[in-house]
Protein backbone atom coordinates (compact mmCIF):
# COMPACT_ATOMS: atom_id res chain seq x y z
CA UNK A 1 0.00 0.00 0.00
CA UNK A 2 1.50 3.33 -1.07
CA UNK A 3 0.42 6.96 -0.62
CA UNK A 4 -1.90 6.78 -3.62
CA UNK A 5 -3.68 3.75 -2.12
CA UNK A 6 -3.92 5.53 1.22
CA UNK A 7 -5.41 8.58 -0.46
CA UNK A 8 -7.96 6.41 -2.29
CA UNK A 9 -9.02 4.65 0.91
CA UNK A 10 -9.25 7.84 2.96
CA UNK A 11 -11.17 9.73 0.30
CA UNK A 12 -13.55 7.00 -0.84
CA UNK A 13 -14.59 5.98 2.68
CA UNK A 14 -16.64 9.16 2.76
CA UNK A 15 -18.66 8.64 -0.36
CA UNK A 16 -18.75 7.89 -4.03
CA UNK A 17 -20.75 9.70 -6.72
CA UNK A 18 -23.89 8.50 -8.44
CA UNK A 19 -23.35 9.55 -12.08
CA UNK A 20 -22.58 8.00 -15.48
CA UNK A 21 -18.80 7.79 -14.94
CA UNK A 22 -18.32 7.86 -11.16
CA UNK A 23 -14.84 6.29 -11.23
CA UNK A 24 -13.74 8.94 -13.72
CA UNK A 25 -15.09 11.70 -11.47
CA UNK A 26 -13.48 10.24 -8.34
CA UNK A 27 -10.22 9.56 -10.20
CA UNK A 28 -10.02 13.15 -11.42
CA UNK A 29 -10.36 14.40 -7.85
CA UNK A 30 -7.62 11.98 -6.78
CA UNK A 31 -5.33 12.98 -9.66
CA UNK A 32 -5.55 9.55 -11.29
CA UNK A 33 -6.91 8.16 -14.53
CA UNK A 34 -10.13 6.19 -14.45
CA UNK A 35 -8.30 2.96 -15.31
CA UNK A 36 -5.68 3.52 -12.60
CA UNK A 37 -8.41 3.93 -9.99
CA UNK A 38 -10.26 0.82 -11.18
CA UNK A 39 -7.03 -1.22 -11.14
CA UNK A 40 -6.05 -0.04 -7.69
CA UNK A 41 -9.51 -0.70 -6.23
CA UNK A 42 -9.41 -4.21 -7.68
CA UNK A 43 -5.96 -4.80 -6.16
CA UNK A 44 -7.07 -3.46 -2.75
CA UNK A 45 -10.08 -5.79 -2.84
CA UNK A 46 -7.95 -8.74 -4.00
CA UNK A 47 -5.43 -8.38 -1.16
CA UNK A 48 -8.16 -7.80 1.42
CA UNK A 49 -7.24 -4.21 2.31
CA UNK A 50 -10.81 -3.33 1.34
CA UNK A 51 -13.43 -5.81 2.42
CA UNK A 52 -15.93 -4.23 0.10
CA UNK A 53 -16.55 -1.38 -2.33
CA UNK A 54 -20.11 -0.24 -2.88
CA UNK A 55 -23.31 0.73 -1.10
CA UNK A 56 -23.72 0.02 2.61
CA UNK A 57 -27.37 -0.62 3.40
CA UNK A 58 -29.32 0.25 6.52
CA UNK A 59 -30.93 -3.09 7.38
CA UNK A 60 -33.81 -1.83 9.51
CA UNK A 61 -34.85 0.77 6.94
CA UNK A 62 -34.91 -1.97 4.32
CA UNK A 63 -37.57 -3.66 6.41
CA UNK A 64 -35.18 -6.13 8.00
CA UNK A 65 -34.36 -6.50 11.66
CA UNK A 66 -31.04 -6.68 13.47
CA UNK A 67 -29.93 -7.18 17.01
CA UNK A 68 -26.79 -7.72 19.01
CA UNK A 69 -26.93 -10.55 21.53
CA UNK A 70 -24.56 -12.20 23.97
CA UNK A 71 -24.31 -15.48 25.87
CA UNK A 72 -22.21 -16.69 28.76
CA UNK A 73 -20.70 -19.96 27.55
CA UNK A 74 -18.96 -22.33 29.95
CA UNK A 75 -15.39 -22.76 28.68
CA UNK A 76 -15.76 -26.54 28.18
CA UNK A 77 -18.83 -26.02 25.97
CA UNK A 78 -17.39 -23.20 23.86
CA UNK A 79 -16.81 -25.19 20.67
CA UNK A 80 -20.13 -27.01 20.86
CA UNK A 81 -22.09 -23.78 21.44
CA UNK A 82 -20.18 -22.01 18.64
CA UNK A 83 -21.28 -24.77 16.26
CA UNK A 84 -24.90 -24.60 17.36
CA UNK A 85 -25.13 -20.82 17.09
CA UNK A 86 -23.17 -20.50 13.85
CA UNK A 87 -25.45 -23.07 12.22
CA UNK A 88 -28.32 -20.57 12.33
CA UNK A 89 -28.37 -18.76 8.98
CA UNK A 90 -29.71 -15.69 10.82
CA UNK A 91 -26.33 -15.24 12.56
CA UNK A 92 -24.42 -12.66 10.53
CA UNK A 93 -21.34 -12.25 12.72
CA UNK A 94 -20.16 -14.00 15.85
CA UNK A 95 -17.20 -12.97 18.00
CA UNK A 96 -15.49 -14.40 21.06
CA UNK A 97 -14.87 -11.58 23.54
CA UNK A 98 -12.87 -11.34 26.75
CA UNK A 99 -15.73 -11.00 29.22
CA UNK A 100 -17.97 -13.20 31.32
CA UNK A 101 -20.42 -12.73 28.44
CA UNK A 102 -17.91 -14.33 26.12
CA UNK A 103 -19.82 -14.81 22.87
CA UNK A 104 -21.39 -11.88 20.99
CA UNK A 105 -23.32 -12.22 17.76
CA UNK A 106 -25.42 -10.18 15.37
CA UNK A 107 -28.76 -11.67 14.32
CA UNK A 108 -30.24 -10.44 11.05
CA UNK A 109 -33.75 -11.43 9.95
CA UNK A 110 -36.39 -10.20 7.54
CA UNK A 111 -38.87 -9.30 10.29
CA UNK A 112 -38.64 -8.30 13.97
CA UNK A 113 -40.74 -11.36 14.93
CA UNK A 114 -38.11 -13.67 13.46
CA UNK A 115 -35.49 -12.14 15.75
CA UNK A 116 -37.33 -13.34 18.82
CA UNK A 117 -37.96 -16.74 17.24
CA UNK A 118 -34.24 -17.10 16.55
CA UNK A 119 -33.36 -16.08 20.12
CA UNK A 120 -35.87 -18.57 21.51
CA UNK A 121 -34.46 -21.32 19.30
CA UNK A 122 -30.88 -20.55 20.35
CA UNK A 123 -31.89 -20.70 24.02
CA UNK A 124 -33.64 -24.01 23.42
CA UNK A 125 -30.73 -25.58 21.53
CA UNK A 126 -27.99 -24.36 23.89
CA UNK A 127 -29.78 -24.22 27.23
CA UNK A 128 -28.16 -20.80 27.73
CA UNK A 129 -29.76 -17.41 28.39
CA UNK A 130 -29.45 -15.05 25.44
CA UNK A 131 -28.96 -11.44 26.45
CA UNK A 132 -30.71 -9.47 23.73
CA UNK A 133 -29.35 -5.95 23.24
CA UNK A 134 -31.23 -4.35 20.35
CA UNK A 135 -30.31 -0.76 19.74
CA UNK A 136 -32.60 1.75 21.43
CA UNK A 137 -30.96 4.71 19.77
CA UNK A 138 -28.19 5.15 17.23
CA UNK A 139 -25.83 8.11 17.72
CA UNK A 140 -23.30 7.39 15.04
CA UNK A 141 -22.47 4.75 12.46
CA UNK A 142 -19.61 5.22 10.10
CA UNK A 143 -16.09 4.22 9.37
CA UNK A 144 -13.34 6.76 9.32
CA UNK A 145 -10.14 4.83 9.63
CA UNK A 146 -7.12 6.76 8.45
CA UNK A 147 -5.11 4.45 6.17
CA UNK B 1 -41.01 3.61 7.02
CA UNK B 2 -40.13 4.01 3.36
CA UNK B 3 -41.37 1.27 1.13
CA UNK B 4 -39.08 -0.41 -1.36
CA UNK B 5 -40.45 -2.12 -4.40
CA UNK B 6 -39.21 -5.26 -6.12
CA UNK B 7 -36.87 -3.27 -8.39
CA UNK B 8 -35.22 -1.52 -5.41
CA UNK B 9 -34.72 -4.90 -3.79
CA UNK B 10 -33.24 -6.31 -6.99
CA UNK B 11 -30.75 -3.41 -7.08
CA UNK B 12 -29.95 -4.05 -3.44
CA UNK B 13 -29.29 -7.73 -4.05
CA UNK B 14 -27.20 -7.00 -7.12
CA UNK B 15 -24.97 -4.63 -5.12
CA UNK B 16 -24.68 -6.60 -1.85
CA UNK B 17 -21.30 -7.89 -2.97
CA UNK B 18 -20.26 -4.45 -4.20
CA UNK B 19 -20.49 -2.00 -7.05
CA UNK B 20 -19.19 -3.31 -10.41
CA UNK B 21 -15.62 -2.17 -11.13
CA UNK B 22 -16.45 -1.03 -14.64
CA UNK B 23 -16.24 2.50 -16.07
CA UNK B 24 -20.05 2.75 -16.06
CA UNK B 25 -21.06 0.67 -13.01
CA UNK B 26 -24.66 1.86 -12.92
CA UNK B 27 -25.02 0.98 -16.60
CA UNK B 28 -23.54 -2.46 -15.84
CA UNK B 29 -26.14 -2.99 -13.12
CA UNK B 30 -28.89 -1.73 -15.42
CA UNK B 31 -27.90 -4.18 -18.14
CA UNK B 32 -27.83 -7.03 -15.63
CA UNK B 33 -31.29 -6.10 -14.27
CA UNK B 34 -33.00 -5.07 -17.52
CA UNK B 35 -33.29 -1.41 -16.48
CA UNK B 36 -31.85 1.87 -17.71
CA UNK B 37 -28.80 3.43 -16.06
CA UNK B 38 -30.90 6.50 -15.24
CA UNK B 39 -33.41 4.32 -13.42
CA UNK B 40 -30.68 2.60 -11.38
CA UNK B 41 -29.05 5.93 -10.47
CA UNK B 42 -32.36 7.57 -9.52
CA UNK B 43 -33.33 4.66 -7.31
CA UNK B 44 -29.93 4.45 -5.64
CA UNK B 45 -29.88 8.20 -5.06
CA UNK B 46 -33.39 7.94 -3.61
CA UNK B 47 -32.32 5.14 -1.26
CA UNK B 48 -29.28 7.20 -0.25
CA UNK B 49 -31.46 10.29 0.39
CA UNK B 50 -33.71 8.21 2.65
CA UNK B 51 -30.74 6.73 4.49
CA UNK B 52 -31.51 3.20 3.28
CA UNK B 53 -28.10 3.37 1.64
CA UNK B 54 -25.93 4.76 4.43
CA UNK B 55 -23.18 5.60 1.97
CA UNK B 56 -21.50 4.30 -1.14
CA UNK B 57 -17.80 3.81 -0.88
CA UNK B 58 -14.81 1.88 0.38
CA UNK B 59 -15.08 -0.39 3.40
CA UNK B 60 -11.57 -1.07 4.68
CA UNK B 61 -10.50 -4.11 6.66
CA UNK B 62 -9.42 -2.72 10.06
CA UNK B 63 -6.71 -5.29 10.56
CA UNK B 64 -5.14 -4.71 7.13
CA UNK B 65 -4.84 -0.99 7.88
CA UNK B 66 -3.00 -1.82 11.08
CA UNK B 67 -5.93 -1.28 13.42
CA UNK B 68 -5.40 -4.40 15.47
CA UNK B 69 -6.96 -3.07 18.68
CA UNK B 70 -10.71 -2.92 18.16
CA UNK B 71 -12.51 -2.47 21.42
CA UNK B 72 -16.18 -2.46 22.26
CA UNK B 73 -16.29 0.11 25.06
CA UNK B 74 -19.40 -0.07 27.21
CA UNK B 75 -20.56 2.50 29.76
CA UNK B 76 -23.22 2.86 32.39
CA UNK B 77 -24.67 6.35 32.18
CA UNK B 78 -27.94 7.70 33.59
CA UNK B 79 -30.79 7.28 31.08
CA UNK B 80 -31.70 10.95 31.50
CA UNK B 81 -28.36 12.00 29.95
CA UNK B 82 -27.68 9.21 27.52
CA UNK B 83 -28.90 10.93 24.34
CA UNK B 84 -26.86 14.06 25.00
CA UNK B 85 -23.76 12.05 25.95
CA UNK B 86 -24.22 9.52 23.14
CA UNK B 87 -24.21 12.29 20.54
CA UNK B 88 -20.95 13.67 21.95
CA UNK B 89 -19.24 10.29 22.11
CA UNK B 90 -20.48 9.38 18.62
CA UNK B 91 -18.96 12.58 17.26
CA UNK B 92 -15.42 11.56 18.31
CA UNK B 93 -13.38 10.77 15.21
CA UNK B 94 -12.15 7.41 16.51
CA UNK B 95 -15.63 6.06 17.32
CA UNK B 96 -17.06 4.03 14.42
CA UNK B 97 -20.37 2.98 16.00
CA UNK B 98 -22.20 4.41 19.00
CA UNK B 99 -25.50 3.09 20.34
CA UNK B 100 -27.86 3.12 23.29
CA UNK B 101 -28.66 -0.51 24.18
CA UNK B 102 -30.61 -2.03 27.09
CA UNK B 103 -29.04 -3.04 30.39
CA UNK B 104 -29.60 -6.56 31.75
CA UNK B 105 -29.32 -6.14 35.50
CA UNK B 106 -27.61 -7.52 37.45
CA UNK B 107 -25.47 -9.20 34.75
CA UNK B 108 -24.98 -6.27 32.43
CA UNK B 109 -25.18 -2.69 33.76
CA UNK B 110 -23.98 -0.92 30.59
CA UNK B 111 -26.27 1.06 28.28
CA UNK B 112 -23.90 3.07 26.06
CA UNK B 113 -21.79 1.22 23.48
CA UNK B 114 -18.95 2.82 21.48
CA UNK B 115 -16.62 0.90 19.15
CA UNK B 116 -13.08 2.29 19.09
CA UNK B 117 -10.13 1.40 16.88
CA UNK B 118 -6.43 1.87 17.44
CA UNK B 119 -3.11 0.67 16.10
CA UNK B 120 -1.69 0.20 19.61
CA UNK B 121 -3.05 -0.55 23.04
CA UNK B 122 -1.89 2.93 24.06
CA UNK B 123 -4.04 4.51 21.32
CA UNK B 124 -7.10 2.70 22.62
CA UNK B 125 -6.31 3.56 26.24
CA UNK B 126 -6.16 7.24 25.27
CA UNK B 127 -9.44 6.96 23.35
CA UNK B 128 -11.12 5.40 26.37
CA UNK B 129 -9.78 8.21 28.56
CA UNK B 130 -11.25 10.78 26.12
CA UNK B 131 -14.66 9.15 26.33
CA UNK B 132 -14.44 9.00 30.13
CA UNK B 133 -13.60 12.73 30.16
CA UNK B 134 -16.73 13.52 28.14
CA UNK B 135 -18.93 11.43 30.41
CA UNK B 136 -17.42 12.94 33.57
CA UNK B 137 -19.54 12.38 36.66
CA UNK B 138 -22.18 10.61 34.57
CA UNK B 139 -19.82 7.66 34.10
CA UNK B 140 -21.15 5.15 36.62
CA UNK B 141 -18.96 2.30 35.40
CA UNK B 142 -17.37 0.97 32.24
CA UNK B 143 -15.65 -1.95 30.61
CA UNK B 144 -13.96 -2.69 27.31
CA UNK B 145 -14.39 -5.94 25.42
CA UNK B 146 -11.89 -6.98 22.78
CA UNK B 147 -12.71 -9.62 20.23
CA UNK B 148 -10.42 -12.55 20.78
CA UNK B 149 -11.62 -14.57 17.79
CA UNK B 150 -13.95 -14.18 14.82
CA UNK B 151 -16.25 -17.21 15.08
CA UNK B 152 -18.41 -16.36 12.07
CA UNK B 153 -18.44 -13.60 9.51
CA UNK B 154 -20.83 -13.75 6.59
CA UNK B 155 -20.98 -11.50 3.59
CA UNK B 156 -23.79 -9.64 5.30
CA UNK B 157 -22.75 -6.00 5.60
CA UNK B 158 -24.68 -3.37 7.35
CA UNK B 159 -24.10 -0.65 9.79
CA UNK B 160 -24.72 -2.41 13.05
Amino acid sequence: MDDIDRNIINTLQHGFPVCDRPYLQAATELGLTEQELLDRLQALLDDGTLSRFGPLYHAELMGGALTLAAVKVPEHRFEEVTEIINAFPEIAHNYARNHELNMWFVIATETPEQLQQTIDAIEQHTGLTVFNMPKINEYFVGLKLEA
Amino acid sequence: MPVLDAIDLAIMRATQAGLPLTPEPYQSLATQLGLTADDVMKRMQYMADLGIIRRIGAVPNHYKLGYRFNGMTVWNVPDAYIDELGQKVGALDFVSHCYHRPRHLPHWPYNLFAMVHGKTQLDVDRQIASIAAILGDHNLGSDVLYSTKILKKTGFRSGI
